[in-house]
């Protein structure tokens, strides 16, 4: 891997942007590796946290919110809790995954990660709740690859009573339609 | 506009625990337990889900907005306490009241989105705080059942416990609030390493492979410390332990038959109260040993 | 009348002419001002040259008055007034006006920064006016010096100091001297014997015909000042009198209490109640331990003096010495008295014990995971093990040892920044005394930064890993935890970018070095400051760095910041010639800059109203009250007086006093009013 610093990125100021929208300060990590030594999900990760922190700090805004990494963050927030020098780095990669949407670089090789968010969002957007079904439709219909796993819950939660076909909607959807519109 | 103050702690389900949602018993054991010693919990009216991790993954903006509506609707009934006995929801709730906090001009684009004010004031409590709090007392003098010999683990996944700094909820590294709740059921706590540990919680659909390695892990753990069954709060981390476990066995080879119980359904057994009125027959691995231990 | 003030302006190179036009501040200085009657620049005034103009200038134009515009009086006030000495003109009439720290450096226009310099020069002027001569105070200096710490620091010390041919009273809380050093096992860079170079040392110390010892023993107070210190010294009941014990062991043989932890084996092995903390303890004396000992707490419950109790004597039984016992359990703390005239703090540090902090690496629980200071006591031939490297847990030879370092260390979250400097060095001997030991074991270092700077240093961390194989990963460790018998460490290495996990049969934390717990205590009792981490200060880090805040009261090691051996030896030379050099002379001569309070003929006595809120202010507890008696000794009035020894002249009190009655010398009301309103004026 090759990263390229030219007057461009520089000007950019990866590390000052995610600074402006989160509060958080990567100048402050020292590279210790901590975050990374505990998180459960590295093992599958293209770059390790530590070097996630490493792109924002040198300014390699590309290798940050194209990789895989950021996506596969599952927020258990273990690395925030046990950083040496207090960088919020679970809540780091939230920003870098906004950024990644907004920019367009989300990696399509985690899409079912991005599209998973999308359906759970639209069912939101579209009742107030979460319709269980109507989400897990949804992301099928995406992500037709997934259409045959857990073929075998879907029936025996249904049995079970734990999946409602009825959506639920609140009274305040249209609120909750404002809401979505406002945070775009 | 005069609020006037409940007594009553509001109540937040989230959609998981509903009724007809995945993990409905969590939510029915809850109510049948508060119905029998308190405290009263009231549903706070028109709640709306509070974007969990897929909203404060791609929109922060829209997920304090989401999660800061709940509070404002609460403190609008005069609620000076919200219980949200999902984890997701409480930490969400929390991180949102205190990036609001933290943040004027997030406050002033949210108060703006939902068209309230929110004026903090309102204190929300996981279900592990809501029992040590209010119910410790009850439990010892109202228990009917006492099991014989059930090993329980504790398990307390991420989001009870962080961010530490902001939750400010036990031990981060060595929670014990769990295990005392155990052992007032008068089950035996055991003693093992992997409480903490991370599930894959929202991964379930969409990166299944994440997820079995990690329960995996924990089920492994928790099985070699000699648990016969594992205590939860958290229905991410029950729908991946529990309805996940035969295929972890499948895919690693080892065959695990752990029952995956709520912590409310425990305290359920130890007052007596019906199996089926708490859920106990909606998982997917078998309760029957932990109800017959309280036999 | 009227003084001949000479004004000096001072082009410090460019420093000071590049931002003032110091030609045009020399006229002004003139300009509507009588009283100066000769000004003059010059490139250099500090140089020699600078230095004879001046001199040359006080006789020839007949100056009683002299003011330098230069640098910060800092700097060159005492190179400007000892040439006025030479001259026969009294010091204290020369003054310095910044116009280098306080204005050129800080303003980037000439103008505005020869206007401010002209104003600077005539505030000064007006203030040299009113100078009056003042001659500095003589003290006497009691030539004994006292040492508090008994540990490396303190020993050396205590040795220079002696053999200079002046007496030092050393004060030693344990029941030896010896302190950290006499844990260690081998030291680096050398792998020499700890105990082999420090166990001689401690010999010469206990010696010493000028060393008088006091073990087992804390500081109560010091008051007084430098050259004049009071000096009380409580020395604990030991429960042994150490003039009739011979040290013959008997009594620690038959002592039952035999499972209590031996802090100087950090817990690793066990002592009893009755002991000497190791073998080569000096004193090789023993003492009671009362809070386990079963007599003594058989009488605190029946509440009787402890001979009393029957419950068990086999120590005083076994005392072969006649007629007189050597062990007296009625024993009580005794308090020494000592006069000193100047004093070394070398007090030492503590290893981070508080086990709580790292709940990540099992908050304590796991007996596997031991500090750096236990696994010095496990490889030291006097050890629990006798050298052999035996986990705690099962006695077990552990085949993958993983060292930890930073632990407590450069980590801000668990409240410590700072680098503990001797965890790297210290670690890297780890790996080889294991190596040395257990030859077919695997050693595995998680790092942040490998800081090896020092003699031979580098050198020695690289034997390591080049010649002595161990496996250095870089990356901190997130988590232990335990599987089985082994302990689970997740650690990472970021220079593949990989996490690593390692199941270890021991883990060996390279723990902080840390301020002692009591360490502010005794910042307190000398009056000196210390550090945000509770380490004593220096009063310059870099031109002062044995000096304490308090004049006279020197530090020597650990208990200034984090260091190792070598450091720390030199550092207590360096303490032990300044102290030299104070006991050299037998008056010592100080700046005569210190509050007066006001003493006024009869009827008044003085102007004091005895309020006391200058001594409230004093951070040097230098005021004192005094009564004002009658010719038959009755009190007439209680008022304040300045200590002059102690007084640093810092002014509060005189800023504070309510009836204007105290006044700082060289810095009166009327000096001050002077330079104000040469500004107001104009």
């Amino acid at each position: 891997m090759k990263i390229k610093i030219t007057t461009k990125e520089l000007k950019s100021d990866f590390a000052e942007e995610v600074k402006k929208r989160s509060g958080i300060d990567v100048k402050k990590c020292y590279q210790c590796g901590k975050c990374t030594a505990g998180c459960p999900v590295a093992y599958e990760m293209d770059y390790m946290p530590n070097q996630i922190i490493r792109f924002v700090q040198i300014g390699a805004r590309r290798e940050a919110l194209t990789s895989r990494t950021i996506w596969l963050c599952a927020s258990c927030i273990t690395c925030t809790t046990r950083c040496p020098k207090e960088v919020k780095i679970a809540e780091l990669m939230d920003v870098l995954r906004e950024m990644s949407l907004e920019e367009g670089l989300a990696n399509p090789l985690e899409k079912n990660i991005t599209t998973f968010h999308e359906a759970f969002l639209n069912s939101v957007k579209k009742h107030g709740r979460i319709s269980e079904i109507g989400m897990i439709q949804e992301y099928k219909m995406k992500r037709p690859k997934t259409a045959m796993q857990d073929l075998l819950v879907g029936p025996q939660m249904l049995s079970k009573g734990k999946l409602s076909f009825l959506p639920h909607n609140i009274k305040g959807k249209n609120a909750i339609k404002k809401i979505f519109e406002k945070c775009k | 506009m005069q609020i006037e103050e409940k007594t009553k702690i509001g109540y937040y389900p989230g959609c998981a625990i509903t009724m007809g949602s995945s993990s409905e018993e969590y939510g029915t054991s809850v109510l049948r337990v508060a119905e029998e010693i308190g405290p009263e919990l009231e549903e706070i009216h028109d709640w709306n889900c509070c974007g969990a991790s897929s909203a404060h993954a791609t929109n922060h903006k829209l997920s304090t907005a989401l999660s800061i509506r709940n509070i404002s609707l609460a403190e609008q009934s005069g609620y000076k306490e919200i219980l949200a006995p999902c984890p997701m929801c409480s930490q969400r709730l929390i991180v949102s009241q205190n990036d609001v906090e933290e943040d004027e001009e997030l406050k002033k684009d949210v108060e703006d989105a939902i068209e309230m004010p929110c004026n903090g004031g309102v204190k929300i409590i996981n279900y592990l705080e809501l029992i040590k709090n209010y119910c410790m007392d009850e439990i010892a003098e109202k228990k009917k059942k006492t099991p014989k010999d059930l090993k329980i683990a504790s398990y307390y996944g991420c989001l009870l416990l962080r961010p530490p700094k902001v939750l400010k909820f036990d031990d981060p590294e060595n929670p014990t609030s769990m295990e005392e709740i155990v052992e007032a059921t008068g089950a035996t706590s055991v003693d093992w390493e992997l409480k903490t540990n991370c599930c894959g919680g929202g991964f379930t659909l969409s990166r299944t492979d994440v997820v079995l390695k990690l329960t995996n892990d924990i089920l492994e753990c928790a099985a070699d410390a000699g648990a016969d069954a594992i205590a939860v709060a958290c229905p991410m981390c029950h729908a991946n332990l529990d309805m996940r476990q035969k295929k972890i066995g499948k895919e690693y080879n080892r065959k695990f038959d752990i029952p995956i119980v709520y912590i409310s359904e425990l305290i359920g057994l130890a007052l007596d109260l019906g199996p089926i009125s708490l859920g106990l027959n909606k998982h997917f691995i078998d309760t029957e040993s932990v109800v017959n231990a309280f036999a | 009348m009227s003084k001949k003030i000479g004004v000096f302006v001072c082009h410090c190179g460019t420093n000071i002419s590049a931002t003032v036009d110091v030609e045009k501040v020399a006229e002004e200085a003139k300009k509507n001002n009588p009283g100066v009657s000769y000004t003059t620049t010059y490139k250099y005034m500090c140089s020699d040259p600078g230095q004879k103009l001046l001199r040359d200038k006080i006789k020839e134009e007949g100056l009683d008055g002299v003011v330098v515009a230069a640098c910060s009086p800092k700097m060159h006030e005492h190179t400007f007034r000892n040439a006025a000495i030479k001259t026969g003109l009294n010091p204290y009439h020369v003054e310095i006006s910044n116009l280098r720290e306080q204005c050129s450096w800080v303003h980037p226009d000439k103008p505005t920064g020869t206007e401010k310099s002209i104003d600077l020069v005539r505030m000064m002027t007006e203030k040299t006016r009113k100078d009056k001569s003042l001659n500095p105070i003589k003290v006497p200096v009691t030539k004994r010096a006292l040492v508090i710490g008994g540990g490396i620091a303190g020993i050396q010390a205590a040795l220079d100091i002696a053999d200079g041919g002046q007496e030092v009273i050393m004060v030693e809380r344990e029941a030896s001297i010896g302190g950290h050093m006499a844990q260690l096992s081998e030291t680096f860079p050398t792998l020499d014997c700890s105990q082999c170079i420090m166990t001689p040392k401690m010999v010469e110390a206990a010696q010493h015909e000028n060393i008088t010892m006091h073990t087992w023993s804390e500081i109560e107070s010091v008051d007084g000042y430098i050259g004049n210190f009071d000096v009380k010294i409580r020395k604990k009941a030991r429960s042994v009198d150490l003039d009739l014990c011979t040290g013959c062991s008997s009594c620690w043989q038959v002592c039952p209490c035999k499972k209590i932890k031996s802090e100087f084996d950090m817990g690793m092995g066990n002592r009893t109640a009755i002991y000497i903390p190791f073998p080569q303890a000096i004193p090789s004396k023993p003492v009671i331990d009362r809070e386990n000992c079963i007599l003594f707490k058989d009488a605190r419950k029946k509440n009787i003096k402890p001979n009393d109790s029957k419950v068990c004597r086999k120590c005083i039984d076994a005392c072969p010495i006649a007629p007189v016992k050597a062990i007296d359990y009625n024993q009580v703390d005794e308090i020494v008295e000592e006069k000193v005239g100047a004093i070394i703090v070398a007090t030492g540090y503590k290893e981070l014990d508080d086990t709580s902090l790292y709940g990540e690496y099992g908050g304590g629980k796991y007996k596997d995971v031991i500090t750096g200071l236990q696994f010095e006591r496990l490889a030291s031939a006097s050890g629990p093990t006798e050298g052999a490297i035996k986990r705690p847990s099962d006695g077990k030879e552990p085949e993958i040892v993983v060292f930890i370092q930073c632990v407590g260390s450069r980590d801000p979250a668990k409240g410590c920044s700072y680098c503990s400097k001797t965890c790297c060095m210290y670690t890297a001997k780890h790996t080889m005394l294991f190596k040395h030991k257990v030859h077919h074991g695997h050693a595995f270092v998680f790092y942040i930064d490998i800081r090896c700077a020092g003699k031979g240093y580098e050198e020695f961390s690289q034997r390591a890993i080049e010649e002595e194989g161990a496996t250095y990963l870089r990356g901190r460790v997130s988590r232990i935890y335990k599987k089985g018998e082994k302990l689970v460490v997740l650690g990472a290495d970021t220079l593949t970018g990989s996490v690593v996990e390692i199941e270890a049969d021991m883990v060996v934390l390279a723990s902080a070095m840390k301020a002692q717990d009591d360490a502010t205590k005794i910042a307190q009792a000398v009056y000196i400051q210390y550090d945000k981490d509770k380490f004593l200060s220096e009063i310059h880090p870099k031109l002062k760095p044995v000096e304490s805040s308090s004049a006279g009261i020197f530090l020597a090691g650990t208990c200034q910041g984090p260091k190792d051996i070598p450091e720390t030896v030199a550092q207590a030379g360096a303490a032990a010639s300044k102290v030299l050099a104070l006991l050299s002379a037998d008056e010592l001569e100080r700046e005569p800059v210190v509050a007066k309070v006001d003493r006024s003929p009869p009827p008044v006595f003085s102007t004091c109203i005895g309020c006391f809120y200058c001594q409230k202010v004093c951070p040097y507890s230098a005021i004192e009250s005094e009564d004002i008696k009658a010719r038959d000794g009755s009190v007439i009035k209680t008022v304040a007086r300045v200590n002059e020894g102690l007084c640093q002249g810092c002014g509060l009190c005189a800023a504070t006093c309510r009836s204007k009655s105290v006044e700082l010398a060289g810095f009166n009301d009327e000096q001050i009013y002077a330079e104000i309103n040469a500004l107001e004026f104009n």
